[in-house]
């Protein structure tokens, strides 16, 4: 009897023992092979974002795929002979992967085939529909691949929730020499990796993604910006496009349609502001990652100055989904203005944490509970960050509102890339605001005047509120500040540094004295 | 090779790629440890830049170093979702340890100790990256474990 066993490659499944379960597993098949009536196939798959569960080591069973996690090398002797005879009886069995409630109860689109199989294996992609977006798409004219992508009501996925299908449809009526694509892999937000799940366990996703936008928009040259923090990332994605060229779905002659686009990732060096799309494109032309003033707008006059359409992954890789099911499909997912599904990442002090993909609407309390099981600590949550260093930390009060970029923004919060950190009772509040203001002075590109300078004298007011210096005076001068920085600075770093400190000093007042 | 050399060579390699500056300077660094300032100039003439733009670049990046690093590279994350589990006190305890600041080496030339904001590890958080190996759940006898094998491999050579 044969079975597959699969253990993940990603970068968390790796991070916590994933590649000394991998030995073990090997050493089994090896010369201790013989004594088993159980022969091995080892698959590095993607992670199922079950981050709580790695590493999670799955294997074939009478039909069925069951899970074991989280593993440690020693466990794996026992295991192999609890797949040989009793499974269900073994201390770390979860059942059958799909049915575990913490999948089961999501709706994915975008990382549907996420740990499903090695992610570099294009056959397999190719079993679970992948190409079938463009297949369609090379059977389209332009102008009807960017109809489908607006008529799905696709959203940037970066953060700022900006209509993909005006963008692209923008960048397809300039006309021009040269287009380009860019995708934003600056996954810089702490408590945010779901751009790097979606590369590491489904590359030829987004592959397939920048394709498609190419031949939407009429740009035949692709560049994937990905944050040098992200090296596993970086492996996979070179490989994926080395692979995706030979079967010729890059170069000059995509699945023998005679449209042309090439594909190349380039590595950042580690600044977080290079995540903001025109400071990426200066970083991409070689330069320093200084942010432009708008307009011209990157679409118009983006990369070496040419009509640029620059989306974030998630983006990109919907529209996979948008192109292979059509946009009356995506779009009957959501709630209001905000259409799809909404990919969150439980982070920070949580006892679950992971991806979770899940229609718009959803409240923060329900994923909280039903997927994060409470903080990791098991002592009480008292604040949660959402949406990154720039969003807010919102008190329990605030909890049980809609998932929904509008109703976030009403309240003085954002969803952004949809990082959900996680803080229990010991936070000192005052200390996160302090932070905010910190991370800012340190990661300012330096153009502006309110980010580069407001976010230093905010580390100063902020401590001398903290030493109860003047604190009434202090703390009118720290909103006066923050006004000037959401008024005055050139891009998101700068203006909304103050949600996160702001937020600290409304609902927590009792932290700052 | 001398340093010179891989320098030239790897400036005929980028100097056509557009927007080639990063690339390159990666590239140097990976060859050599770091960028070393007497190759800003053949970095210009190559590049058809002016030497403050070269040095700009290098400066703007957190990545880019000047002067050579230890033999390992040990960073810890500092962004929120670590800071929820514990980091602040993680970053005490290896400065104590290593004897060294952000920013600085071992006497010993082993381990350069840098900070950095999100590994994108974050639901298994704090988290460390030593090379280009990352660590999750790394609480203080768990660093001590990862610096001794660094510095161990590094008696090795």
């Amino acid at each position: 009897m044969s079975s597959r066993i699969y253990l993940p490659r990603d970068t968390t499944a790796v991070a916590l023992g994933a590649d000394e379960v991998a030995v073990a597993v090997l050493e089994q098949t090896g010369e201790q092979a013989g004594k088993r009536s159980l022969a091995i196939e080892l698959v590095r798959n993607g992670s199922r974002g079950m981050f709580h569960l790695e590493p999670l080591l799955e294997a074939e069973h009478h039909g069925r795929r069951i899970a074991f996690g989280p593993v440690c090398a020693g466990d794996i002797p026992g295991l192999l002979d609890a797949l040989a005879g009793d499974a269900a009886g073994h201390p770390l069995y979860l059942g059958v992967t799909e049915d575990i409630p913490w999948l089961k109860g999501q709706q994915r689109l975008t990382f549907a085939r996420a740990g499903l199989g090695d992610p570099l294996c294009l056959a397999h992609y190719r079993s679970l529909d992948g190409f079938a977006g463009l297949e369609k798409a090379l059977r389209l004219t332009p102008q009807a691949i960017v109809t489908e992508v607006n008529e799905s009501g696709l959203r940037g996925r970066g953060g700022a929730a900006f209509p993909a299908g005006i963008k692209w449809q923008t960048v397809l009526d300039t006309p021009a020499s040269q287009k380009y694509i860019v995708c934003n892999a600056d996954e810089g937000d702490s408590g945010t990796f779901a751009d790097r799940l979606l590369m590491e366990a489904d590359p030829y996703q987004l592959i397939e993604g920048m394709i498609i936008a190419g031949l939407a928009v009429g740009a035949t040259r692709g560049y994937i910006y990905l944050r040098s923090e992200y090296p596993k990332a970086l492996q996979v994605l070179n490989a994926a496009i080395a692979t995706a060229g030979e079967q010729g779905y890059l170069g000059d002659d995509i699945c023998g349609s005679g449209k042309c686009f090439h594909l190349e990732v380039r590595v950042g060096a580690g600044a977080y502001i290079c995540g903001e799309e025109t400071a990426l494109l200066d970083s991409l032309e070689g330069k320093r990652g200084m942010v432009r003033v708008k307009p011209p707008l990157p679409a118009i006059e983006g990369l070496f100055g040419k009509p640029t359409l620059v989306n974030n992954v998630l983006t990109i890789a919907a529209v996979t989904t948008v192109l292979a099911r059509g946009a009356a499909f995506y779009h009957g997912f959501g709630v209001g203005h905000t259409r799809g599904t909404l990919t969150l990442q439980l982070a920070g002090n949580i006892r679950r944490g992971g991806l979770v993909e899940v229609p718009f609407g959803t409240s923060l309390q329900q994923v909280i509970e039903v997927f994060g099981g409470g903080s990791y600590s098991g002592r009480p949550i008292r604040a949660i960050q959402v949406g990154g260093p720039l969003g807010a930390y919102l008190p329990p009060s605030l909890w049980d509102t809609p998932l929904d970029c509008e109703v976030f923004v009403a309240m003085g919060a954002m969803l952004g890339h949809g990082g959900v950190v996680v803080f229990d009772d010991t936070v000192d509040m005052s200390a996160q605001a302090r932070y905010a203001m910190e991370f800012c002075a340190v990661e300012s590109c330096g153009k502006c005047t309110p980010c580069r300078i407001g976010s230093v004298r905010g580390v100063e007011v902020i401590d001398r509120i903290i030493a109860k210096q003047e604190p009434e005076m202090n703390r009118a001068l720290l909103l006066d500040l923050c006004d000037t920085m959401e008024q005055g600075s050139l891009c998101a770093m700068g203006g909304l540094t103050p949600m996160p400190v702001r937020s600290a000093l409304n609902h927590f007042p009792e932290d700052f004295g | 090779m001398p340093i010179q050399q891989i320098i030239e060579q790897r400036v005929q390699e980028y100097r056509d790629v557009p927007g080639g500056l990063l690339p390159l300077l990666h590239a140097i660094q990976g060859d050599i440890g770091y960028v070393p300032p007497e190759s800003i100039e053949a970095i210009a003439r190559g590049l058809n830049l002016s030497r403050a733009e070269v040095h700009g670049v290098i400066s703007f990046y957190h990545d880019f170093r000047s002067a050579p690093g230890g033999r390992h590279m040990l960073q810890i994350c500092r962004a929120e979702a670590c800071q929820a589990m514990g980091s602040g006190e993680l970053e005490a305890h290896a400065k104590n340890t290593l004897g060294i600041d952000y920013g600085g080496t071992t006497a010993d030339g082993a381990i350069s100790l840098e900070p950095v904001y999100c590994l994108g590890n974050c639901a298994c958080s704090p988290s460390v990256r030593i090379d280009d190996s990352i660590h999750a759940r790394v609480d203080a006898a768990a660093l001590d474990a990862l610096i001794a094998s660094l510095v161990e491999t590094g008696e090795a050579k």
